[in-house]
């Protein structure tokens, strides 16, 4: 049997234990506790400056009442970020990759920010289904589609942070194939599908924080809509 | 030879000597709570040697990662064993 191409997404089983326990956990065992020392040492010093760094940048356009959200917003963040990046070790398993985690983070989180533009300011929540200056025989039409856009966000959150992962993983997993293939008949061709992959693996490094971070950031702008 | 005797239980794993092994590991506290206390103390070993020093390196970050790698082989031998490249499949 050989392994088809989705077969990596697969939930990992050792000895019929589901290891994707461990794959989520992950995360947590790999930030210690930051220190009340006025001098830390590196690598508390490191975390300690992301994470705040992260935490002002994404406050910035934020009103007070949403700054309640900085801890959940920046543990999203250093979650999402480091379960990402830990996919691309070999033989690792991301979490990320399967739906059902991504839509278990969005649609809690946007639901939350709707819930909340609608007990605190309905007028105003409800005003953003109607942008701004439209024509008045666009109006229905218009408050349609804004409804349903409202209505597809969680799932575009969750599907673009799945597909995103997954579609890189596949393709370092074709071109990798690829290349093991064509070291013996055509080596030189090889040598140039080992180029494209070495430069696919810096792009997937750069795509999995920066999906981490758009999730991340699209959500506190339906927050700062909401608020 | 002016040491107290200390019992076989609390001595360091290195300092037990090989006939001692036995009991040694009989004596160990294997409750719930005794194996989450272990794994919390090595937690924070690892933690002190390596990572909370003045000047740590990238050796203490490696090593972690290294050993998830190979413990994600380990786990996805299995499965991946189906993947060896054989002129019959």
């Amino acid at each position: 049997m050989i392994l088809g191409l989705f077969d990596q997404f697969f939930t990992p089983y050792f000895a019929g234990i589901p290891l994707l326990a461990i794959a989520i956990i992950a995360p947590w065992l790999l930030f210690p506790t930051p220190s009340n020392r006025v001098v830390n040492d590196r690598s508390l010093a490191a975390q300690n400056s992301f994470i705040l760094n992260f935490a002002k940048q994404i406050l910035l356009p934020l009103n007070v009442g949403a700054h309640k959200w900085a801890l959940l917003l920046t543990a999203l963040m250093i979650n999402l970020i480091t379960l990402n990046l830990l996919g691309l070790l070999p033989y690792t398993f991301t979490p990320t990759t399967q739906l059902p985690l991504n839509m278990g983070f969005a649609i809690p989180l946007w639901l939350a920010t709707v819930l909340i533009g609608l007990r605190n300011q309905p007028t105003i929540a409800l005003g953003h289904l109607l942008p701004e200056g439209t024509p008045a025989p666009l109006v229905p039409v218009l408050i349609i589609i804004e409804t349903i856009s409202l209505f597809v966000r969680p799932f575009a959150l969750g599907v673009r942070l799945t597909a995103n992962l997954a579609a890189g993983h596949l393709l370092i997993q074709l071109l990798s194939s690829a290349t093991l293939f064509l070291l013996d008949q055509m080596f030189p061709v090889a040598i140039l599908t080992s180029l494209v992959m070495a430069l696919l693996t810096i792009l997937e490094l750069a795509v999995a924080a920066i999906q981490a971070y758009v999730f991340v950031l699209l959500l506190s702008l339906y927050l700062q809509e909401n608020t | 030879m002016a040491d107290r005797a200390v019992p076989v239980v609390e001595k360091r794993l290195m300092e037990v000597k090989l006939g001692e092994l036995g009991t040694w590991v009989g004596g160990r506290d294997f409750t719930p709570n005794g194996m989450i206390s272990s794994v919390r103390k090595g937690y924070q070993r690892y933690l002190n040697k390596y990572i909370h020093v003045k000047k740590g390196g990238i050796g203490g970050l490696s090593m972690v990662l290294a050993s998830y790698v190979v413990l994600s082989y380990v786990w996805s031998f299995d499965h991946i064993k189906h993947d060896r490249m054989r002129k019959y499949h």
